[in-house]
């Protein structure tokens, strides 16, 4: 009998979930015993027409990291998921939007007069935008379009499994692969981690305050942090408590803040407006001018509580006139 | 804006002790205001979490518009002052969304305040006016074209449903 196979793939990401197959080190073997990889342009030399070349259906999963930026990605996504029994949103990027999703605090239009227009290490005769189509050697050359917005990999197409992380830990990778093969999967849809807050899996839980008050916000580099005390009773906004648990803590270990990155938990729909919500209730202040005071602490608070899921939230991207005025011109 | 019988839609968030009140006693007391808001009634301001106002203005409200009662009156001591600091920092957030000042307002209205009630809620319609629709709703659904075979994102908390317009707005 043949073994299940297996394809990798990456879109907007930055390769951190690739390392993180390749983390699982010599436990890799076990999975190779497991399944087959068929497709993993990282680090395999398969190509696009191998896949083309299956029938619907032949992959058993197709685990993809990265968020879905360009017509490229988006063609690759639906390929793939044409392809593959099980598609599962690897990472943060494919999960919520990830960090690649930050972009969506800006038009189309004003990241790419930035780039190439404007950014001041352009050189005076650097400032000219690829085209989606142009000639050289006599060759017609093609550029993929870029989306106007960044979008988590379900925005694009229907995804039977998440395993969140940035990058999912080699543990969890091997407990998600483990669940997929075993005879009684979970069901579809589900994020293959614990559905509790990182708090409740992290070491300092005991010394978490009940009656949390913040005096002020201060960031990692601005104090000396006590490395066995809740990071929120010290002043440091940590997202923890909005934030689905399964890394083991790993940034808390570090002495630094959770910065969301497992995304919500199932019963929080906008992650970034939770932690808003839970973190900012607590100031100490009583009055306007104090409590400003406070959150100045807090400089780019879209930055901070979406670093991870702004694709996923429930406004998803910049909703300005102008954005939506440069739509109209499409 | 392309609707010419375009009419701001607010959602309100009002508290039961104070805000709500208010209200009703604008409602006995026969004040007219503009007929453009649809309130919801919490037990208190504090209840409002911040994805109510998002998904008010992701699900077709042109303005969120919450009212508790004055700081100090707070049926629960200090949900209103709760609501004041997460509303501080979204008022942040929102701007960086994009989303103008005026369409996100917090109000202290006391129980005995009908009159209160009608003149916030006429001004606030005046001011989003010249803003003109938000139409998220409309605008998921434009950008949702870019991609083939674009998944319906659900905005709200829950599955959207169509509103049904009431004849008068």
């Amino acid at each position: 009998m043949s073994k299940p196979k297996i394809a990798f793939y990456w879109c907007a990401a930055c390769g951190g979930c690739e390392e993180a197959v390749v983390d699982l080190a010599e436990d890799i073997l076990g999975v190779l015993d497991a399944v087959d990889i068929v497709f993993w342009p990282v680090a395999m030399d398969f190509k696009k027409s191998d896949i083309t070349a299956l029938p619907d259906g032949a992959l058993f999963a197709t685990l993809l990291n990265g968020a879905i930026r360009s017509s490229e990605q988006e063609e690759m996504a639906q390929l793939l998921r044409r392809k593959s029994q099980h598609l599962i949103a690897y990472g943060a990027c494919a999960c919520h939007g990830g960090v690649p999703g930050l972009a969506n605090q800006f038009s189309r239009e004003q990241l790419l007069r930035f780039v190439y227009e404007e950014a001041p290490t352009l050189g005076e005769d650097g400032r000219s935008r690829p085209q989606l189509e142009s000639e050289a050697n006599g060759h017609e050359l093609e550029l993929p379009r870029l989306h106007q917005a960044v979008r988590a990999l379900d925005q694009v197409v229907p995804v039977d499994y998440y395993v969140p992380g940035c990058p999912p830990t080699p543990k969890l990778t091997q407990e998600a692969l483990a669940m997929l093969l075993s005879s009684n999967p979970p069901p579809r849809g589900s994020v293959l981690a614990p559905d509790t807050a990182l708090c409740d899996e992290c070491p300092r839980k005991s010394s978490k305050p009940s009656d949390l008050s913040f005096a002020g916000f201060r960031r990692p580099h601005e104090i000396l942090l006590d490395p066995e005390k809740c990071l929120l009773a010290q002043g440091v906004v940590c997202c923890g408590p909005g934030t689905r648990g399964g890394c083991g803590a790993l940034c808390v270990g570090g002495n630094m803040p959770c910065s969301g990155c497992f995304g919500p938990t199932s019963r929080v729909r906008d992650q970034g407006a939770k932690l808003l919500s839970s973190l900012c209730a607590n100031i100490a202040a009583k009055d306007e001018a104090g409590i400003n005071l406070a959150l100045d602490g807090i400089p780019d608070p879209l930055g901070t509580f979406y670093r991870y899921a702004l694709p996923h939230s429930i406004l998803q991207r910049n909703v300005s006139q102008a954005a939506r005025a440069e739509t109209l011109s499409l | 804006m392309h609707d010419a019988n375009w009419e701001p839609r607010i959602v309100a968030f009002f508290c039961n002790w104070c805000t709500y009140t208010a209200a009703d006693l604008a409602g006995v007391s026969r004040l007219k205001y503009a007929p453009n808001v649809r309130i919801v009634r919490l037990m208190c301001s504090g209840r409002v979490d911040p994805q109510f106002i998002l998904a008010a203005l992701a699900g077709g409200a042109d303005g969120v518009l919450i009212g508790g009662c004055h700081i100090g009156d707070c049926h629960y001591v200090e949900g209103n002052l709760k609501t004041l600091r997460r509303f501080q920092m979204l008022k942040r957030m929102l701007a960086e969304f994009g989303i103008e000042d005026q369409r996100v307002r917090l109000e202290w209205i006391s129980a005995s305040e009908g009159d209160k009630v009608r003149s916030v809620i006429n001004e606030m319609v005046e001011q989003l006016r010249p803003l003109g629709a938000l139409a998220l709703r409309e605008q998921f659904k434009e950008w949702g074209r870019e991609v083939a075979d674009g998944q319906p994102v659900s905005v709200a908390l829950g599955e959207a449903k169509q509103e049904t317009e009431v004849a008068h707005v």
